[in-house]
């Protein structure tokens, strides 16, 4: 494909009337819905960054809650101890900073293994960063967590300013920014060479090395990249909720990252920001109608995995698909 | 002098039902090649029913009784390990890693939350045995003989197993579809019926760890987290599918734990994985592994 003229490709103009349309939402949606969407589209650049390594590396990482957890409690920790620091301009740069830090310790215990191994391997050393959270409450704040106040914004203050008033306002632009850029980096990345050395790897090892790819290096610099994301993501998620606790270390956390990235369907670059916007409002349905969610969430997952493994955008691929080929008739199948 | 002698039976003790736990953890990896998530939740089913069955005899039940409710959290493990294998886990043989481990988490979930519909949110005391069964002097300490009791039944389980995969038909194919998994279907074993029997047993072994936890801890929701994280350790640790790993493996954990909640608790868990990370960046496929 040709790169110049990437931008008159018909999913250039769908992101354009998309990001449009995120502009104008606050004006639509109700502040509650607002807030949620933002919770959803934070996790959507957490998961942008878990497909990186699933869908591109063939790495499945079980323990990318412990990453994000990084994110929230780099702004959280930075709140508590430095408080001079807490400008979002400067948060930021910490959170990718920790986060960098972090995954760099992970991806380079995790990669040695494939498969199975890596998940397990991912999911216990998140384990790791979980009892670290809850065991030294004198820094973290234990089980009880960190409250994230409001942050400077480029020089503003925002004292007494309520909460969803700074959501629904300044903080929502940010946020729909940093996730767009977000969304073209990381599809920059998976088109680039680099993303292509990746794919390689998951598709055959042992000839990505022969043709001189640095398999257990590039794998590293996925895990990375991944990782930056998912940080990043927690970092902008840890502003919307408003505070920060273990549970999001904890591995049951980053099974339903798993949960949304499939939901929405891995096959398909867009697949885990739909999950993961979708995945919000399942999970607070569920609780919002029965004491027993997680017994729902199980159930859709297990129907998910059974009836619709490519997930929601996958499935409408495939539709698309089919109906495109439909109209040939005699046509040999191959 | 004694409290080191202490410290390291707590370790053993540790280590007796993470040992349970592992090897049913590596019996189904092994075999059938699937990371079990829901072998926590096994466990904790296994804790559930025998602490039930014991606790509702009050605080003074017969030791007798507690066989009954070991013996019990085995079965109903193991039939819901069954049951889990027929549903849900059958189909996915063939399919991706991905929604091999979605599946047995989604699994997790349903089993987590049944186990609340069924005993509520509340916690089950069975210290019955454990003040029935009195304690040993060491020196100026006392040492609970259950702890030893616990240690004993550990044995006698993975001994059994050993017997069982070592001696018996049904053990060496067992042991056939983990090492070469086409090879053995060539030979003409049935591996459908031994990949139900494999996870059965897995499931098992888990609810028997659980059970004879809950003498010393009460029954909770979530009982079974911890247990399921260590047993990952010390299947990554020990190596995939060995018995012998998940024994050494276990011992490691155990006294590591042991040590670590006596001279640095803060640091128990981080600590194990230190250890865990030493020996595989020196030795990736774990200590016994293939």
């Amino acid at each position: 494909m040709d790169n110049r003229n990437a931008i008159l490709k018909p999913t250039f103009f769908i992101y354009l009337a998309c990001f449009i349309l995120m502009l104008f939402l606050p004006k639509i949606l109700p502040t509650y819905h607002l807030i949620l969407f933002e919770s959803g589209i934070t996790f959507a650049i957490m998961a942008l960054g878990f497909n990186l390594l699933l869908r591109y590396t063939g790495l499945l990482s079980f323990g990318h809650g412990a990453l994000f957890a990084v994110g929230a409690y780099a702004v959280g920790m930075t709140g508590e101890y430095y408080p001079d620091l807490y400008r979002i301009e400067i948060l930021l740069p910490i959170a990718l900073l920790a986060s960098f830090v972090v995954s760099f310790i992970f991806g380079f215990i995790c990669v040695r293994h494939t498969r199975v191994f890596f998940s397990i391997l991912a999911l216990a050393l998140s384990m790791v960063l979980y009892a670290l959270l809850v065991k030294l409450y004198s820094i973290t704040g234990g089980s009880d967590g960190i409250r994230i106040e409001l942050p400077m914004m480029f020089g503003k203050s925002f004292d007494g300013v309520k909460r969803f008033e700074f959501l629904s306002g300044a903080y929502y632009y940010l946020l729909i920014c940093v996730f767009a850029a977000a969304t073209v980096i990381m599809s920059a990345i998976v088109n680039s060479p680099f993303g292509k050395a990746l794919q390689c790897i998951r598709d055959n090892e042992v000839r990505a090395e022969m043709i001189g790819i640095r398999v257990r290096r590039y794998r590293l610099y996925s895990f990375i990249l991944s990782g930056l994301f998912t940080g990043l993501g927690g970092a902008m998620w840890s502003f919307v909720n408003g505070h920060v606790t273990p549970e999001i270390a904890e591995w049951v956390f980053s099974g339903e990252i798993v949960y949304m990235t499939l939901l929405g369907g891995f096959m398909v670059f867009e697949g885990p920001i739909v999950g993961a916007i979708l995945f919000t409002y399942l999970r607070l349905y569920a609780v919002s109608i029965t004491q027993y969610w997680m017994f729902l969430i199980g159930a859709t997952l297990i129907i998910l995995v059974l009836l619709l493994p490519e997930g929601i955008t996958g499935g409408f691929v495939k539709l698309f698909s089919k109906m495109r080929r439909r109209p040939s008739p005699g046509a040999v199948s191959c | 002098m004694e409290h080191w002698v202490i410290y390291l039976l707590n370790g053993l003790y540790f280590a007796s039902f993470l040992f349970l736990t592992s090897l049913g953890l590596s019996i189904i990896l092994g075999v059938m090649g699937i990371l079990n998530l829901a072998h926590g939740s096994l466990f904790a089913i296994g804790a559930f029913v025998a602490a039930w069955i014991v606790g509702s005899f009050g605080s003074n039940s017969p030791v007798a009784l507690f066989f009954v409710g070991l013996l019990a959290a085995l079965g109903v493990a193991g039939v819901v390990g069954l049951a889990l294998e027929m549903s849900l886990i059958r189909p996915m043989y063939k399919r991706a890693l991905e929604y091999q481990l979605l599946i047995t988490f989604g699994a997790l979930l349903l089993i987590e939350d049944l186990i609340k519909m069924i005993w509520g949110g509340t916690a089950y005391y069975a210290s019955g045995p454990f003040t029935a069964m009195g304690s040993l002097a060491i020196g100026r300490n006392q040492y609970p003989y259950y702890f030893l009791f616990a240690m004993l039944i550990s044995v006698a389980a993975g001994l059994g197993l050993w017997m069982i995969m070592s001696r018996t038909r049904v053990g060496i194919m067992l042991r056939a579809i983990s090492m070469d998994r086409e090879m053995a279907q060539a030979m003409g074993i049935q591996i459908g019926k031994l990949n139900t029997l494999a996870f059965g047993m897995g499931a098992a072994l888990a609810g028997l760890a659980g059970a004879l936890i809950v003498p010393t801890t009460p029954a909770l929701l979530g009982i079974g987290m911890d247990p399921l994280i260590l047993a990952f350790i010390v299947v990554v640790l020990g190596g995939l599918g060995s018995l012998k790993g998940a024994l050494i493996g276990s011992l490691i954990v155990g006294e590591t734990r042991s040590m670590g909640i006596v001279f640095f608790p803060e640091i128990e868990l981080p600590l194990l994985f230190f250890i865990a990370v030493i020996i595989l960046v020196f030795k990736p496929e774990g200590l016994f592994g293939r």
